[in-house]
């Protein structure tokens, strides 16, 4: 089933002393994430994340264009309900304790006071907030705001979960955390939209991308399909310090690390490159097809401008 | 997940706007107030003969007005705008909370720490009172009558700030509102300017002071420091004129604030 369905969402801004200049933040944009995945939305600052993710929250109001979550509009509040949102680099009433706080958001949602209570202490909990539960969120530092952000989006079990750059402001346990956290609300069966710019949380978490740039949807699809793509290229590496004569004639690169030799050469040049080293006695290690990684279709994609949707693609 | 009823919603909206305010350590002006009506209720004692009752009432509910009148202002010019610019409505309005619920709530949240802040100061003045005159007279019921009107017109205030918080910025809503406030204090006498125009200059004149909240109804402190009554009628039509001019207000702040895109 469809979670978030995005139907020509659209935004332009009026500038300008007048307000008669136009600025296109977000061109047409269509886009389906489907139930129980982990959808990445990459791009550089300024492409149009967070005016999309704040669009589907309703925060900001599209020029032209639609979007259902969970088939719902989205100023419905039974849709509201089903959903948690951690908006970029939060911030929170700061008058108020960690339990404070997640307890009068528990209420907005409608969760009873009873169970309301052991939701919000397993909630801290998850997030590595137990000990500060009861400090006042003016004295929390930015990684501590950044777990009650994601506490209060998962704080009543939502169906979707949207995350505006999750892994900001973390350090690398912080943001081992919420990534582990992230695969366990895909376990529960939970969908993940989240958008972000470190492209290696996006390979090692995602099950698809969509990839934007100044407002344009640049490519979508499954991130193995993305980086499965062979350039006809393969990796080989070898024990010793020394490379076959002949493959020096070849003008590859070798890199020579502690006593293995490294070197990329065409699928061509595979079988008389592993005959070489043969000949020469020296051990092969390994021979592996170089794959494009996400930062390559990343980077192909922000220079190309070129709309590209792969295989299984929901839209 | 429970569902959760729009008045439900709105009262725990309203109680953490209050709870704001307590934390934020609004309330701390009764100290101050105390403190004057302290010192003026000695001070009366000592100087005036035969006037201290009409000073005290005087110098009290003035007090209470201006008081309160500052907190509406300073407070309700920062319910909307201040959460935008801390960013703190991104999270409130993707619960399942509608932008109406959250501008009433922030509405009720602060007109009841109006409230609570006016109980208090209210038996500061009756305190004073009984310390400048030995006793309760039966012409003090008509400054509970004042002390009410005061109410409503922070009631109005307070419903202004929000509408001037829902579009422009915190001084320039604090500039409006204070204007307004002023200019409605003299509203009788903008309708009298504009009895005595003719043509089109009446017509402004006459379409601004009832456009302006009449804040010169609501003000009875002079007649009842001098222990005259209040009319009935004159309750029952405060109550209705700040009731339609509230809901007018709060009903604008809101068409506003559905529309409005938080960047």
């Amino acid at each position: 089933m469809t979670a978030i369905e995005i139907l020509g969402f659209e935004k332009t801004y009026s500038v300008g002393f007048w307000r008669k200049k136009q600025k296109c933040a977000l061109k047409p944009l269509h886009l389906q994430v489907q139930e129980g995945e982990i959808f990445g939305f990459l791009g550089p600052n300024g492409a149009g994340k967070t005016t999309t993710l704040k669009m589907l929250m309703g925060l900001v109001f599209p020029t032209a264009g639609t979007a259902r979550i969970l088939g719902m509009q989205l100023d419905d509040p039974r849709m509201k309900a089903q959903i948690g949102f951690l908006p970029e680099q939060p911030y929170f009433y700061d008058y108020l304790t960690a339990r404070e706080l997640l307890e009068y958001y528990g209420q907005l949602s409608g969760m009873p006071a009873r169970s309301g209570h052991g939701r919000v202490n397993e909630t801290l909990e998850r997030v590595g907030l137990s000990h500060a539960s009861d400090v006042q969120l003016r004295k929390f530092s930015k990684g501590m705001l950044q777990r009650v952000g994601i506490a209060q989006a998962i704080l009543h079990d939502p169906k979707i979960v949207f995350f505006d750059e999750p892994m900001s402001g973390l350090d690398p346990m912080g943001r081992r955390e919420v990534r582990d956290l992230m695969a366990q609300l895909k376990r529960d069966g939970k969908t993940v939209f989240f958008s972000t710019h470190i492209l290696s949380d996006a390979e090692s978490l995602c099950d698809r991308v969509a990839i934007i740039h100044r407002g344009e949807l640049r490519g979508v699809g499954a991130v193995a399909d993305l980086t499965s793509s062979v350039q006809g290229k393969v990796e080989i590496v070898w024990q010793g310090t020394v490379a076959p004569a002949g493959m020096k004639a070849w003008g590859v690169d070798f890199h020579v690390t502690g006593k293995t030799v490294r070197c990329v050469v065409t699928e061509d040049q595979q079988d008389a490159a592993i005959e070489m080293l043969r000949r020469d006695r020296l051990r092969l290690i390994s021979v592996i097809p170089v794959r494009t990684s996400l930062e390559d279709y990343f980077v192909s994609k922000l220079k190309t401008g070129k709309m590209e949707a792969h295989a299984g693609v929901g839209s | 997940m429970n569902s959760n009823p729009m008045n439900f919603r709105i009262a725990h909206i309203a109680t953490n706007t209050f709870r704001e305010a307590v934390r934020d350590h609004v309330l701390y002006n009764l100290i101050a107030f105390a403190l004057l009506m302290s010192g003026a209720a000695i001070l009366v004692g000592q100087i005036s003969f035969g006037i201290e009752r009409l000073v005290v009432i005087n110098l009290g509910l003035a007090s209470v007005s201006l008081f309160g009148t500052v907190i509406a202002i300073f407070i309700g010019i920062g319910l909307v705008s201040k959460e935008i610019d801390k960013r703190t409505l991104y999270t409130m309005l993707t619960h399942p909370v509608r932008r109406w619920e959250f501008i009433v709530g922030k509405f009720v949240g602060l007109s009841g720490t109006l409230v609570v802040n006016t109980f208090f100061m209210a038996i500061g003045v009756f305190a004073a009172l009984l310390y400048v005159s030995r006793h309760f007279q039966k012409a003090d019921v008509w400054v509970l009558v004042a002390l009410y009107f005061i109410i409503l017109q922070f009631l109005i205030i307070t419903a202004l700030a929000l509408l001037f918080s829902s579009f422009s910025s915190p001084l320039l809503s604090a500039v409006f509102a204070f204007s307004l406030f002023i200019i409605g204090s003299f509203s009788e006498d903008l309708r009298g300017f504009a009895a005595m125009t003719n043509g089109l200059a009446r017509w402004i004149t006459t379409g601004a002071a009832y456009l302006v909240p009449n804040f010169s109804a609501l003000n009875v402190i002079s007649s009842v420091a001098h222990q005259q009554p209040v009319a009935g009628h004159l309750i029952l039509y405060n109550t209705a004129y700040a009731l339609l001019y509230t809901t007018m207000a709060i009903s604008g702040a809101v068409l506003i604030f559905e529309r409005r895109n938080l960047k």
